[in-house]
């Protein structure tokens, strides 16, 4: 599932790209160009993961398995999906510490509405869209209190956080256990399409990006407009390619005892939410205004933007995400329990987010960083795991690495400053 | 230059609490004129963009425009009729490139998509009509950008849009002498394209640089309109710092433009 690198129509062309020759050779000057001036996109984070990859795949023995690696995937999906709304508050210069919690009341809800016997029991998927809009709303409540009335997002989110902590612990304390049995729900982590599904899938989500550059291209046809070179497209559309369908290779090759494996659905909805919430990030004028507010709230309020309904409509994304997540998360032990939110979920969503590169101050970064870096967290937390390491060393690991990509990342900004780009 | 004046500004009165910023304020701008307001610290400069912008409305007075009364209560009423303002600071985005702050708030889309090929060509051809060529591409971050190109950026979004008249709250503020340069022969450029332009200043320099009629206020009244062939800096200086209101409260000055403290 992890994807090549997409760089977003929003970013800069260099400077120097006119002069530079055409073809195979202007792309790798272009490369070099980059690299010097701190240009990385997700680089850095691709590289890191390979490397974890190989590590693991030669210290642990039950990693660089087929059965593990849709583990992996299913164990990423979750953290992937509230990395998602992460990344729209902090491209505001936001946060929202209510979303672990949030994922436990998405799950709450949904284990709630399927709960067989009682007067309001409900088809699975009509249960699921319940939970998602409930917590979208939640999550518009908490935006309208920051937007409207001007408290801090820290602060009306941390009341959330222990808020929607307390409604778990009310609800649980008597409870204990709600086991899940509706099967649609379950299937949003174990759901496993065929070999020839998943290849289908490879082939449509390799085919967006190609298509997206055609697009532009026909777009523009005629006018003097940049254009992306064929040869950088093409060389990013072959990453993408052997990322998707190496993915459901592997996948595919898997069995458990005489069960074939296979792409899971889980994969599938993080790919699904990838692809139309980087839509709505670039793609649309919302998206736009998301970074207009995050780089410069009052050139937005003066360019007539409504500041506030950006604001609240991105806490409802964040919302609704950790509502899909905790769905995930409660499909994948078929349960929701006092133990809910699993372990840090909150901190390795924001990690993710980080370490794909958003930052904190609003206006820079990308979805894909979210999907890059709850990839990266999944994996050193897995590979930790198979080696049967402690949770200590787990949680100081993914704060290494947390340390070392921001800090890397905060070198290449000045790199970039530095070379007036 | 037309007959009927672009903007004309009648007894614009405004008092924040005890203190009188606008007491009895005129002004007058014809299309295809720059006209410069010139004034001390807290002359009432600044009150009056507003109140031209409609951050403020007014206590009394008129504003009128093209010849037709007008009630502007806010950015995007003055955006209809044609009025655009740019900020001494700016408002850019600094995340954001040229096409993208041009459009900002205004994107062109279809649905909900953007549609950044049409942006991104007339962004391009805005800042060739307007003779603003050291961009060097329209998809730079603004952040890139020096102070000059910067607002030649801010200025050249307020002329995109039909506009018919611009006003600029010192825009040479923070620019080395090049860049300031570039902008005034920039804002030269848009009168002579016909638009109205105030052009809210400190430095007498740009003024005389630019400026075919300077209007002074000082303590929120006029105390004299100069054209500026006629007058020097030493006459314009002295009503900064010593004028006599032009007129009685109430009463239309007798004293024909150009006349002077």
């Amino acid at each position: 599932m992890t994807s090549a690198e997409v760089v977003g129509p929003d970013r800069a062309p260099p400077l120097e790209e006119e002069q530079l020759p055409g073809g195979f050779r202007g792309a790798m000057e272009r490369a070099r160009l980059n690299l010097r001036t701190g240009n990385l996109g997700a680089l850095p984070i691709i590289v890191g993961e390979i490397a974890v990859v190989i590590l693991f795949g030669f210290t642990a023995t039950n990693f660089f398995t087929s059965v593990n690696f849709v583990n992996l995937i299913t164990e990423s999906a979750g953290t992937a999906m509230l990395a998602y709304g992460v990344v729209f508050v902090l491209l505001l210069g936001e946060i929202d510490l209510s979303i672990g919690y949030l994922a436990g009341i998405g799950a709450l809800i949904v284990a709630e509405l399927q709960l067989p016997g009682s007067s309001w029991q409900m088809n699975g998927i009509l249960a699921m869209l319940v939970a998602v809009a409930a917590c979208a709303v939640i999550g518009g409540v908490q935006g309208s209190i920051v937007a409207f009335v001007g408290v801090p997002s820290f602060v009306v989110t941390l009341g959330g956080f222990l808020i929607w902590q307390g409604v778990i612990l009310n609800k649980l304390q008597q409870r204990g256990t709600i086991i899940i049995q509706d099967r649609w729900i379950n299937y949003t982590d174990a759901y496993i399409f065929s070999p020839t599904f998943g290849w289908l899938i490879a082939a449509i989500f390799t085919a967006l990006y190609p298509g997206s550059v055609l697009y532009r291209k026909i777009v523009a046809r005629g006018t003097q407009i940049a254009q992306q070179s064929w040869t950088s497209a093409t060389l990013k559309t072959i990453g993408i390619g052997i990322a998707a369908f190496g993915t459901v290779a592997v996948a595919n090759h898997g069995k458990i005892i005489e069960t074939p494996e296979g792409l899971p659905l889980a994969g599938l909805i993080v790919v699904f939410f990838f692809v139309v919430l980087t839509f709505l990030a670039k793609w649309t004028t919302f998206g736009r205004h998301v970074y207009a507010v995050g780089g410069n709230a009052e050139a937005a309020r003066r360019a007539g933007i409504s500041v506030p309904r950006i604001r609240v409509l991105v806490f409802m994304i964040s919302g609704a995400t950790a509502g899909v997540g905790g769905i995930i998360f409660a499909a994948q032990v078929n349960s929701v329990a006092l133990t809910f939110p699993p372990g840090n979920l909150l901190l390795n969503a924001i990690a993710a987010a980080v370490i794909g590169g958003v930052s904190l101050f609003g206006g820079r970064g990308e979805v894909r960083g979210a999907l890059l870096g709850a990839i990266l967290i999944g994996t050193l937390q897995n590979g930790l795991n198979t080696l049967n390491i402690s949770n200590g060393w787990i949680y100081i690991v993914t704060g290494l690495v947390l340390l070392g990509a921001v800090t890397l990342d905060t070198v290449a900004v000045r790199l970039q400053a530095r070379s007036g780009r | 230059m037309s007959d009927t004046p672009l903007l004309q500004i009648q007894g614009i009165t405004k008092a924040f609490g005890s203190v009188q910023a606008l007491d009895d304020v005129d002004l007058e701008v014809r299309p295809g004129e720059v006209v410069a307001i010139v004034g001390d610290n807290g002359a009432g400069k600044s009150t009056l963009v507003k109140c031209i912008a409609g951050t403020h409305t007014a206590d009394s007075g008129r504003i009128l425009f093209e010849g037709q009364e007008v009630h502007i209560h806010g950015p995007k009423d003055a955006g209809r009729l044609g009025i655009e303002v740019v900020y001494q600071d700016l408002a850019l985005c600094d995340n954001l490139d040229v096409v993208q702050n041009m459009y900002l708030g205004r994107e062109l889309n279809r649905g909900q998509i953007l549609s950044e090929a049409p942006m991104e060509q007339h962004t391009t051809e805005t800042l060739k009509s307007l003779a603003v060529t050291t961009i060097k591409s329209v998809r730079q971050t603004v952040a890139t950008l020096s102070g000059g190109q910067r607002q030649s950026v801010a200025v050249a979004r307020a002329v995109m849009w039909n506009s018919k008249l611009v006003v600029l709250d010192e825009p040479t503020a923070a620019l080395g002498v090049a860049q300031t340069e570039q902008v005034l022969a920039l804002v030269r450029r848009l009168g002579q394209q016909g638009l109205g332009v105030i052009l809210i200043s400190h430095n007498l320099h740009d003024v005389f640089e630019t400026a075919d009629r300077i209007a002074v206020l000082r303590l929120g009244r006029n105390v004299g309109v100069f054209e500026r062939l006629k007058t020097t800096q030493q006459a314009v200086v002295e009503a900064i710092t010593a004028g006599k209101p032009t007129k009685v409260a109430g009463i239309p000055s007798a004293a024909p433009a150009g006349a002077g403290a």
